[in-house]
């Protein structure tokens, strides 16, 4: 025996003969099972170091006896999904675009399959809402550049517009000034007078008719001799509010100067049909689709 | 209080008078300790502590009967309500009271919650932990003592313990002695029946999260789904374990509700108590008889330990308060019994207050004190929660609309120079049949709006067919025409059912730049 116990009078209890400033430590003794279990989770520990990958080794770890890897769980996770989504894909493939926008469920299933993939691919231009930006169109209003019905718009998914891969959409907004067609006082001089067809004022002292003669010689071609524009050609309609590039006075000389043709990828073989579809359906949802 | 007392410390004494005087829930010290130097840490006290087996012997009287009650009470709800029946029509399941997670739902005999409606729960739950407060500061752990189910099941398993293996003594006694064919074979129907009944309280969970007789006969015939049978696995292993050998030190151990329990306590809330002030100086019948004869003072407590030996947790009551005591009262039945053979007044151990027998001890009358702030207090939530909940209940609507504004973009301008914003609304139907909604957009001048891919609905009245039991998401787009808008105009959706002229609301903006 080393030495007596001593007992807390309060409570009766052994304390474990410290003390600190008057205050002793009680030992209110654990119970034999709680130390079971420890030693239990303690060889549990074990079975996870032999069943599942553990030990790191030089440029690698121990396998475990289970072969277990996390990138074959989300395989075989993936694949189930697919098999879940399996009829609804078919469905997709098999329908065309109208039969897909008239089937409820199944433009349901396409808005739902369509958005991670607007997310992952086509948000980073056109913003994670499809609102666009300086440049990249807005996919939400009522302009579309190369239409917006069902059709253009897988069209414009698949073969992407100005690509190699593109028969249709390879109109660009010559550079003016840069390649010398035109001086700088008549594009400055169609500027203000292309503004104007959007009914946006000008300054007093635009030469209005100077503009009026050089728009109808360089741009009517393509814009149309009211400004309203050709899809065909990819060629905006002047006349509305929507402005890709903006409407001020130096962005509209900037364009006539140096030309416009943004670029977008062609997604035929990077996405598969079904998901072409499912994006086509997405977007015209959106809110500026047309029928 | 002792707080530092988890383990029930009282060994049976076996002889030798225990400390006489007015305070016998204070230990006497080690006689003779010096208070320096200190000892140097004890190797030898050890840090984990065997169990001590307890068996609780069988006692009659009325709190006794009161935990039959209960248990009876408790433990028949508890099997037999999935198969109450509640007619809801054709479309929707019978079983009153059911947790439906495949179509999140929660039925509950005329009340069927939705998923987001588990703001009930809430209020149920502060109803439920208020309840548990007023209980304890009247009369301390009401809950534990008669309602808790560890406490139900434990008091079941020892019941079964006792009819199989005998009482306390015939127990020990058997357990002491050689392994007999007689004694094995009763352990072995002890922990079939433990078994049994372990397994039917596991069988009885699962049977809340289906049709009852749907899912039993499916168990019977092995169709039902695996879960179910992990699940009443689970159950049935940790009933066993639980009720069967865990016992009170689920309640040392384990539950937190002791010593959430002590720190709400105060010295009105009645526990069951010793009566200290009349039972000591405690000694043998004899003894006491002769000290009675020559007018020394004399307590009523025979020290006969049948108080110990009754108590569940194993805890002598004599010794104060203790954490380990559940309150459950069988120690007052077991000295009731004794005081009734000694003919000495009964309730020698009784619900009581340390404050009352102060009193007592100082020549003045207990004080039984249930109103006062906290029981009001506790009362008045119960009371405010429960009128709330009610409210909500029942001016619950059978239709709702829920929107949500695009985010990016906040608003876009159309060719024409109008403004459009989009907006994802939600439409509730809680009823069990097909509604028609008309949707109407209010506060806003010179506008239109117009659903997304839903079929029918283009202009002319903008109708959304909602199926029974089910809500339904569109996607729409409001556009305004007007010359020149704020940039925040508060607008008003409300959806009609066409049928009925039912109504209802959500609020939202029309952003402009
Ligand atoms: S001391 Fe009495 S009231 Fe407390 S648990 Fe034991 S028998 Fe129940
Ligand atoms: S049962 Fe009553 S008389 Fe017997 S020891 Fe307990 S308190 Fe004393």
């Amino acid at each position: 025996m080393a030495h007596e116990r001593d007992i807390d009078a309060l409570t009766g209890t052994a304390t474990t003969g410290r003390e600190w400033d008057g205050i002793r430590e009680l030992n209110t003794p654990l119970p034999r099972w709680w130390l079971w279990l420890f030693y239990l989770t303690i060889i549990w520990s074990i079975g996870y170091w032999i069943a599942y990958p553990s030990w790191p080794l030089v440029s690698s770890s121990t396998v475990g006896l289970l072969n277990w890897q996390s990138r074959e769980a989300i395989i075989t996770d993936m694949d189930a999904l697919k098999a879940q989504r399996g009829p609804m894909v078919e469905r997709l493939l098999k329908s065309s675009l109208a039969e897909i926008a008239a089937d409820e469920n199944l433009s349901q299933f396409a808005r739902a399959q369509g958005r991670p993939v607007f997310l992952e691919n086509c948000a980073p231009c056109h913003g994670t809402g499809g609102g666009g930006a300086r440049g990249y169109p807005n996919l939400l209003d009522d302009e579309w550049l190369w239409g917006g019905r069902l059709e253009d718009i897988a069209l414009t998914i698949r073969d992407g517009i100005r690509t190699p891969q593109s028969k249709e959409r390879q109109g660009t907004m010559p550079a003016f000034g840069r390649d010398g067609i035109l001086k700088r006082p008549e594009i400055e001089a169609v500027a203000d007078y292309t503004r104007t067809l959007a009914g946006i004022a000008v300054e007093s002292g635009a030469n209005l008719e100077l503009g009026k003669k050089v728009y109808a010689e360089a741009c009517a071609n393509c814009h149309g001799a009211d400004g309203r524009g050709k899809r065909e050609l990819g060629a905006p309609n002047l006349t509305d509010a929507i402005w890709l590039y903006g409407s001020d006075r130096a962005s509209v000389i900037e364009g006539l100067w140096n030309g416009r043709g943004g670029m977008m990828p062609a997604w035929a073989g990077r996405l598969d049909e079904s998901t072409i579809k499912a994006l086509t359906i997405y977007v015209h949802t959106l809110g500026g689709g047309v029928r | 209080m002792s707080l530092a007392t988890a383990e029930p410390r009282h060994e049976p004494r076996d002889a030798g008078p225990a400390p006489a005087g007015a305070e016998p829930a204070v230990v006497v010290p080690v006689a003779g300790r010096s208070p320096s130097p200190l000892p140097e840490p004890d190797e030898e006290t050890p840090l984990y502590a065997a169990r001590r087996k307890i068996y609780p012997q069988a006692v009659h009287g009325t709190y006794r009967r009161t935990k039959w009650a209960m248990l009876a009470v408790t433990l028949g709800i508890y099997y037999l309500l999935p198969f109450v029946r509640w007619d809801r029509g054709p479309n929707a399941p019978s079983q009153a009271v059911l947790i439906d997670f495949p179509n999140h739902r929660f039925y509950f005999f005329f009340i069927e919650i939705w998923p987001q409606e588990v703001y009930y729960l809430t209020g149920l739950l502060i109803i439920a932990a208020m309840a548990l407060f007023l209980m304890n500061a009247v009369a301390g752990r009401v809950w534990c003592g008669y309602l808790c189910p560890q406490t139900v099941w434990t008091d079941l398993f020892c019941a079964i313990e006792r009819w199989v293996e005998g009482d306390r003594r015939e127990h020990m006694l058997r357990e002491r002695g050689p392994w007999t064919t007689e004694r094995v074979a009763r352990l072995g129907l002890k922990h079939v029946l433990w078994l049994m009944v372990a397994w039917w309280t596991g069988g009885a969970w699962v049977l809340y999260f289906a049709d009852a007789p749907t899912l039993v006969k499916d168990l019977a015939t092995f169709q039902a789904p695996f879960v179910a049978y992990l699940w009443i696995g689970i159950l049935t292993a940790t009933t066993y374990a639980l009720a069967g050998h865990m016992r009170e030190q689920v309640c040392t151990y384990m539950c937190p509700w002791p010593r959430i329990q002590a720190a709400l306590t105060d010295e009105h809330a009645l526990n069951v108590t010793y009566r200290y002030d009349r039972g000591e100086p405690r000694g043998s019948i004899k003894k006491n008889a002769a000290l009675r004869e020559q007018g020394a003072p004399v307590g009523d407590c025979i020290d006969c330990l049948q108080c110990v030996y009754v108590c569940p947790t194993g805890v002598d009551i004599r010794d104060g308060a203790n954490l380990g005591c559940i309150q459950c009262g069988l120690c007052i039945d077991a000295c009731d019994t004794v005081m009734t053979k000694i003919g000495r007044p009964l309730r020698l151990i009784a619900y009581d207050t340390d404050l009352n027998i102060k009193r007592r001890q100082e020549g003045r009358s207990a004080q039984v004190r249930i109103v006062r702030a906290r029981t009001l207090l506790y009362a008045a939530v119960i009371a405010v929660t429960g009128v709330v909940m009610l409210y909500a209940l029942a001016s619950r609507t059978t239709e709702s609309i829920s929107v949500i504004h695009d985010r990016n973009p906040v608003f876009v301008r159309l060719a024409d120079g109008s403004l459009r914003n989009g907006y994802t609304i939600r439409i509730v139907n809680k009823q069990r049949v097909t509604r028609e909604f008309a949707l109407d957009i209010r506060g806003l001048a010179n506008a239109s709006h117009e659903f997304i891919g839903v079929p029918g609905s283009t202009d002319g009245r903008r109708i959304v067919e909602v199926g029974p039991d089910q809500t339904r998401e569109v996607r729409m787009v409001v556009t305004s025409r007007a010359a020149s808008m704020p940039p925040s105009t508060p607008i008003v959706f409300q959806i009609t059912d066409v049928a009925s002229g039912l109504q209802a609301q959500a609020n939202d903006y029309f952003r402009a730049p």
